[in-house]
């Protein structure tokens, strides 16, 4: 692991703020989800981001608006980072009109293109390969833009996995892909299942640079992304930088977590990169104990507000399950 | 092999092509009219395992790229550039090898616009050479359309001739839509009358290739041959065939369908896949549901059993519909 950030990187204080803002974002909505998915409001399965936030915000504060992120099925913190609103995120996860796919995506598939979004992703390294399409379009239009590819280690042991890095190294194709190392695989542990302790260390396998940092520190994070999308930008290919995390909840909402390590969660929570960060701000006196109130309220206010959008929104009409499925060009076949 | 006409009333000056120059002349025209196509596949910047890319590589630096073999990732990054507004042409070597990018094809490219609530077009095309050739064997022989029909968001295409094929891949250029272009790998050295100017056929648009009032044989692909060579032998004995070229399974031409067989009031559905689900099941049920009260005769299936396909020749020809099971096919219903 790297060693913890003791500067702040030539952010200012406005900057670091943002982080933080960004940070307690994605917790309040991922609380939020919990709770509204306990009411019946969010529907179907649920996979929360929950002490994993500091790599969303630290990668995604290290690209412009024209870049790209593809996710996964526990999107949406990236989503969030990537500049989605969050009362069009929550109205899709009521299944309501206004969300960001009509309501026939739901959590995970919550995308929007006009945000550099390619959506979250049900398949494990489904969007592995997506991501070296968009690094191809890229350099074929010869633009500076770069893909972020999130995924989590159980994705490294997908063949998508192999076979998107290795062609992203072949064309030197702008594209980070970024490992959330959290432990699970749904209900396995990641040590269970591979013989090398990072994901990082297969990059070599595809002639491309690996970095591990900690993931829960969000100026780590941020660094080691700054860099490695400066590298990206200057045409010299890929990478696979590798977060060390931990999911705090279980794989989905329900899970009753029979199979975690007694201590273990507990011990992570001690590391957990809220508490860290804002520690580190007040320590440095960017944040104060009144400014953390202040934000925090913000925060559950426009949380709250997302919740009443998506409650006053509409279902979609059911004329619209015929929809979509091909451009206006083409018809589905009924019969 | 026999060459194939122009469709009646087309009246412009032709040239004489094969199938394969078919794919690499629509690849070319539209390459040279559209930036954004490109064309991505294994062994595709020499000349492509069945010479459908020759000669493209050099004309269009940089747009024609050799991949590793790695099908998912070639489908998956035909549909991650199309959401950045290009048009990928992805060639997966051989039809059985759709096995390998199925999450790409199936969850990805065929779900992203519904999925993403309409948000894109996803304007790619995968080119699958697909079927028969010769003692190829059980993994390199198979035909697959029937998957893909049953996949919501992909069409399927299935050309029979080098006027068809060359039209209907200029047609997947230009759309919005994911396209399989299963290519009959049989059909590459057939030859036919193409148009020297600029043409399209649209998809989903089933074609008569002989018009007949007795039976509606109703194929796609290298059956199409089969089926015109069954309507020439029933001729002799003054059975008038009609043929129906179908030419994409999604969409899928119904009013053709019923046009044709209230006309003829039989149906053959001749298909070189096997047997169960497959295209031909589903577009005979599509005429028993819609289309019964005009039948004079049970519809009429032929299709191979479902077995792999086996290499020795005899044994290949032997698990395939051929010409004389579809003249025999035809007389059982008259």
């Amino acid at each position: 692991m790297t060693q913890p950030i003791q500067d702040s990187l030539g952010l200012t204080g406005d900057q670091l703020l943002e982080l933080y803002r960004q940070l307690l974002t994605i917790r309040a909505f991922e609380e939020r989800v919990k709770y509204e998915s306990s009411l019946g409001n969010v529907l179907g399965p649920t996979h929360l981001y929950i002490g994993e936030e500091a790599i969303a915000v630290g990668v995604c504060a290290a690209l412009r608006p024209d870049d790209y992120i593809t996710s996964t099925h526990r999107g949406h913190g990236h989503a969030l980072a990537k500049g989605c609103r969050p009362d069009r995120m929550m109205a899709e996860l009521f299944g309501r009109e206004t969300g960001y796919c009509r309501g026939k995506g739901g959590s995970q598939h919550i995308a929007d293109f006009s945000a550099g979004m390619l959506g979250a992703n049900g398949i494990v390294a489904g969007g592995i390969p997506i991501a070296t399409g968009a690094g191809l379009a890229i350099q074929l239009k010869q633009s500076d833009q770069v893909v972020i590819s999130f995924f989590g280690e159980s994705a490294s042991n997908r063949g998508p996995f192999h076979e998107g890095i290795n062609l992203a190294a072949v064309w030197r194709l702008p594209v980070l892909f970024v490992c959330e190392f959290n432990h699970f695989g749904q209900y396995t542990y990641a040590r269970q299942v591979m013989r090398v302790e990072n994901v990082a260390d297969r990059a070599a396998a595809y002639g491309i640079p690996g970095l591990v940092v900690d993931g829960n520190d969000v100026l780590a994070v941020y660094q080691a992304a700054r860099e490695a999308i400066a590298r990206l930008r200057a045409g010299d290919g890929p990478m696979l930088l590798e977060c060390k995390t931990y999911r705090l909840e279980g794989h989905n909402i329900g899970d009753e977590l029979y199979y975690r390590t007694p201590g273990e969660a507990e011990a992570w929570r001690l590391k957990d990169p809220i508490d860290r960060y804002s520690a580190w701000l007040k320590d440095r006196e960017v944040l104060s104990e009144a400014l953390e109130a202040v934000t925090q309220a913000r925060v559950q206010a426009e949380i709250d507000s997302a919740v009443a959008f998506a409650q006053a929104s509409p279902f979609p009409p059911v004329e619209a399950a015929l929809q979509d499925v091909f451009s206006a060009d083409y018809a589905v076949r009924l019969s | 092999m026999m060459a194939t006409p122009m469709p009646a009333g087309v009246q412009m000056e032709t040239r004489r092509i094969t199938f394969r120059d078919a794919v690499r002349e629509a690849l070319q025209e539209e390459m040279q009219r559209d930036p954004t196509i490109f064309v991505i596949g294994e062994c595709v910047e020499l000349r492509s395992a069945w010479r459908t890319t020759r000669d493209l590589s050099v004309l269009f630096p940089g747009r024609v790229r050799d991949t590793p073999i790695s099908e998912s990732a070639i489908v998956g990054a035909a549909v991650g550039a199309a959401m950045l507004g290009m048009r990928p042409v992805a060639e997966i070597m051989v039809g059985d090898f759709v096995t390998t990018c199925m999450d790409e094809l199936v969850n990805q490219a065929g779900k992203a616009r519904y999925m993403f609530g309409g948000q894109i077009d996803l304007p790619l095309v995968v080119r699958i050479p697909t079927g028969l050739a010769k003692n190829a064997a059980a993994q390199h022989s198979q035909t697959l359309e029937s998957w893909f029909m049953h996949a919501p968001g992909l069409l399927v295409a299935a050309p029979s001739t080098p006027y068809d094929c060359k039209g209907m891949l200029k047609a997947a250029l230009r759309g919005r839509d994911p396209v399989l272009f299963f290519e009959y790998k049989m059909l590459y050295a057939l030859q036919g009358d193409v148009p020297a100017d600029d043409y399209t056929v649209p998809l989903g648009v089933a074609d008569v290739k002989r018009a007949g009032r007795d039976v509606t044989v109703l194929c796609w692909g290298s059956v199409v041959h089969k089926a015109l060579a069954a309507a020439v032998a029933l001729e002799a004995d003054g059975v008038s065939v009609e043929v129906l070229d179908l030419r994409s399974l999604v969409p899928l031409d119904t009013p053709a369908i019923q046009r044709s067989v209230e006309r003829t009031h039989r149906a053959v559905v001749v298909e070189e896949a096997c047997r169960p689900a497959s295209a031909g099941a589903d577009i005979a049920a599509w005429i028993a549901e819609h289309v019964f009260y005009s039948l004079d005769a049970p519809i009429k299936r032929l299709a191979a059993p479902p077995v792999p396909k086996p290499f020795s020749t005899p044994l290949e020809q032997a698990v395939v519909p051929q010409t004389d099971d579809i003249v025999r096919a035809v007389r059982e219903l008259l």
